[in-house]
């Protein structure tokens, strides 16, 4: 379907695409099976000044929106989700700091994240809080000049291979969530350490670990706006990032079904290409359909979040829910079209299955998102 | 360092088919694209421009849809494109594109380095490369691999032969055709495609260059396709050994039988 994008929307799909159809699909199994970082692929979206599609012109970004991030990251979940994770990692690490951060903050950290130097990240999750942000046990205690950090975050996308960490600590455990602050930590911080790499079921070429803060001592102006504004930071951030996890379920949709299709028109049983048996073709058609309704919905909801900064919660949830529900069920349903065949590592669907599971679960359980959607919906019928 | 890169728009092979009726490729309704090897040269370009400075002009000779092709390559870093365009110049064989694009290359200004793909993979003949360098008068290597070094206007590089390669150095201004194992090419960049889609293409026809019509397109081309075929390959050599006086004369002696 044509979605009427315009001519430098057009040329963000392109180039996209071309990584994703030079560069990321013929190596995606290999890195894979080796659960190896694509830093090389990485260099090539950067090289493509992709990093900095919605960060503002001043700090040398392109200055669009979350739906440019959208349509880039669209093809690159067609090709790999690991890798898309983890370009979009780096988002979500500095979107805390274009929302909260100081005007200095944003000068000194955001020209590097869109030029694709150096990669952020983004750290809520802990043992104890995941869903549930109030459980956050990590600490930051202001000593004279510099803030000293406590505790352990666990699952951090992009976490040994980000130059630049956005962290949520508490500051005052007394006021609950509003005592939850963010702040910047570098790399290179002392008393600022990685453990090791998780072992996962997808998306392995992402790096997921956990973050370790021992007395880790940073300067006082890295906090993130002010102290307390952190639950409301975290919120926001992930509202706008979430159509970027609801995309990647498009286009890995969208992968499923190009290999559930040509499959089924080349597979003869019977005396016949499989796609011409109703079992088969319904099963594609209801593939085809959900996609697209899928990516019709992320499109228009990124576009409401880009014009409605104070009303994104809804359309974020609503999106991240169908469209990653979606991707679970089509990828599952690619591995049934192709049978045996699809159950081996040989063919690309099986993988596709494995990473479409993560999307139900990272960035707000789907669980969670339907809370959201609750909710906002008791509010809009009190008024 | 300012580089010259010779680029082509060509069926793209994915989709090539062939006239049943005269056997010749069918253009119409097939894609175009840049000649593969040719994105290899525009990526060594800005990557040498990247390391040493300058400038990188792309100059292609066809019809106005070439155009696409020069956008491609600025899209990949290249600063400026040059369109050799006429209707006269239709039906060139690689003798009188050499004498068209060396005509233009004349107008377009000084240049140190000139790079073009080792071949096109519509007419594969892999001429205009070297036939540049004779009309231009300048030093040339083919079938270059590898760029190992820029010191005192010299470049030293690897040729890739069948059994090995060659170490060459090259004085400039001078002329290369590349393999695609030089490099593997970028994707365009955003910046890129958007001063690609606003540049203007400086297009130059047959009274631009001070063409001679008898020397373009048809009536310039004295090539006659007798047979296509793919050359086999034979391994025979023989290593000559003595002076090079004594290689030379047993050198004669056996090419003497052919003449």
């Amino acid at each position: 379907m044509d979605y009427f994008l315009t001519e430098e929307q057009q040329m963000i799909v392109d180039i996209s695409r071309q990584i994703t159809d030079e560069k990321i699909i013929p190596q995606r199994a290999e890195l894979d099976e080796k659960e190896e970082f694509a830093t090389e692929i990485l260099k090539d979206i950067a090289q493509a000044d992709l990093f900095g599609l919605y960060i503002p012109e001043e700090y040398g970004g392109f200055g669009g929106s979350c739906f440019e991030v959208v349509l880039a990251l669209e093809q690159f979940g067609r090709g790999c989700v690991a890798v898309a994770t983890s370009f979009a990692a780096s988002a979500l690490g500095a979107y805390p700091i274009l929302l909260s951060g100081s005007e200095e903050m944003k000068q000194k950290y955001m020209p590097d994240v869109a030029s694709g130097k150096k990669r952020a990240a983004f750290a809520l999750t802990e043992a104890n809080a995941g869903s549930d942000a109030s459980g956050i046990q990590t600490t930051a205690v202001l000593d004279g000049d510099e803030w000293v950090l406590n505790g352990t975050k666990q699952w951090i996308t992009n976490a040994g291979e980000a130059q630049i960490y956005s962290v949520v600590a508490i500051t005052d455990k007394s006021k609950g969530a509003r005592g939850a602050s963010m702040f910047v930590v570098e790399d290179t911080d002392p008393g600022f350490s990685f453990g090791p790499k998780e072992k996962k079921m997808g998306i392995r070429a992402s790096a997921t670990c956990e973050l370790i803060f021992k007395d880790c001592r940073i300067p006082k102006d890295r906090l993130i706006g002010r102290q307390g504004l952190g639950f409301i930071t975290v919120m926001k951030t992930l509202d706008l990032s979430r159509p970027g996890i609801a995309i990647l379920g498009v286009g890995l949709g969208q992968a499923a079904l190009d290999e559930a299709v040509t499959y089924a028109k080349q597979r003869v049983q019977f005396g016949k290409p499989i796609i011409s048996f109703q079992a088969i073709q319904h099963m594609l058609a209801d593939m085809a359909i959900e996609v697209e309704a899928s990516r019709a919905l992320v499109y228009a909801a990124a576009k409401h979040i880009a014009a409605h900064p104070k009303d994104m919660s809804k359309a974020s949830s609503m999106c991240k829910v169908f469209a990653t529900d979606m991707a679970m069920k089509v990828t599952t349903d690619a591995v049934q079209v192709l049978g045996g065949y699809g159950y081996m590592r040989e063919y690309p669907v099986e993988k596709m299955m494995r990473d479409a599971k993560i999307l139900q679960i990272y960035e707000g359980t789907n669980q969670i998102q339907r809370n959201v959607v609750g909710q906002e919906l008791n509010k809009e019928y009190t008024k | 360092m300012n580089i010259i890169v010779c680029v082509k728009q060509v069926p793209d092979a994915k989709d090539v088919r062939l006239d049943p009726k005269t056997n010749t490729m069918a253009r119409e309704g097939v894609e175009s694209i840049m000649n593969p090897f040719d994105r290899h040269a525009v990526e060594e370009a800005v990557r040498l421009k990247e390391q040493h400075g300058g400038t990188v002009t792309v100059i292609s000779m066809g019809p106005p849809q070439a155009e696409a092709v020069l956008r491609d390559a600025v899209a990949c870093g290249a600063d400026e494109a040059v369109l050799v365009s006429d209707r006269a110049f239709a039906g060139a064989d690689t003798w009188a594109t050499t004498y068209t694009l060396g005509k233009a290359i004349n107008k377009t200004g000084s240049y140190d380095l000139i790079l073009c793909g080792k071949q096109a993979i519509d007419g594969d003949t892999a001429q205009v490369g070297p036939g540049l360098a004779k009309r231009l008068n300048i030093p040339y290597v083919s079938y270059v691999r590898k760029i190992t070094g820029f010191e005192n206007n010299v470049l030293t590089l690897h040729r890739l032969m069948d059994d090995g390669y060659d170490e060459i150095e090259l004085p400039l201004p001078g002329l290369l055709t590349v393999v695609k194992e030089i490099n593997v090419p970028r994707v365009p960049s955003l910046k890129g495609k958007m001063k690609a889609k606003s540049l203007s293409i400086k297009t130059l026809n047959a009274a631009d260059i001070d063409a001679n019509p008898d020397s373009i397109g048809l009536p310039g081309s004295t090539t006659q396709v007798v047979k296509v075929f793919a050359p086999e390959f034979k391994g025979e050599r023989a290593m000559l050994e003595g002076t090079v006086d004594e290689q030379v004369e047993q050198l004669v002696n056996k090419l003497q039988p052919y003449l």
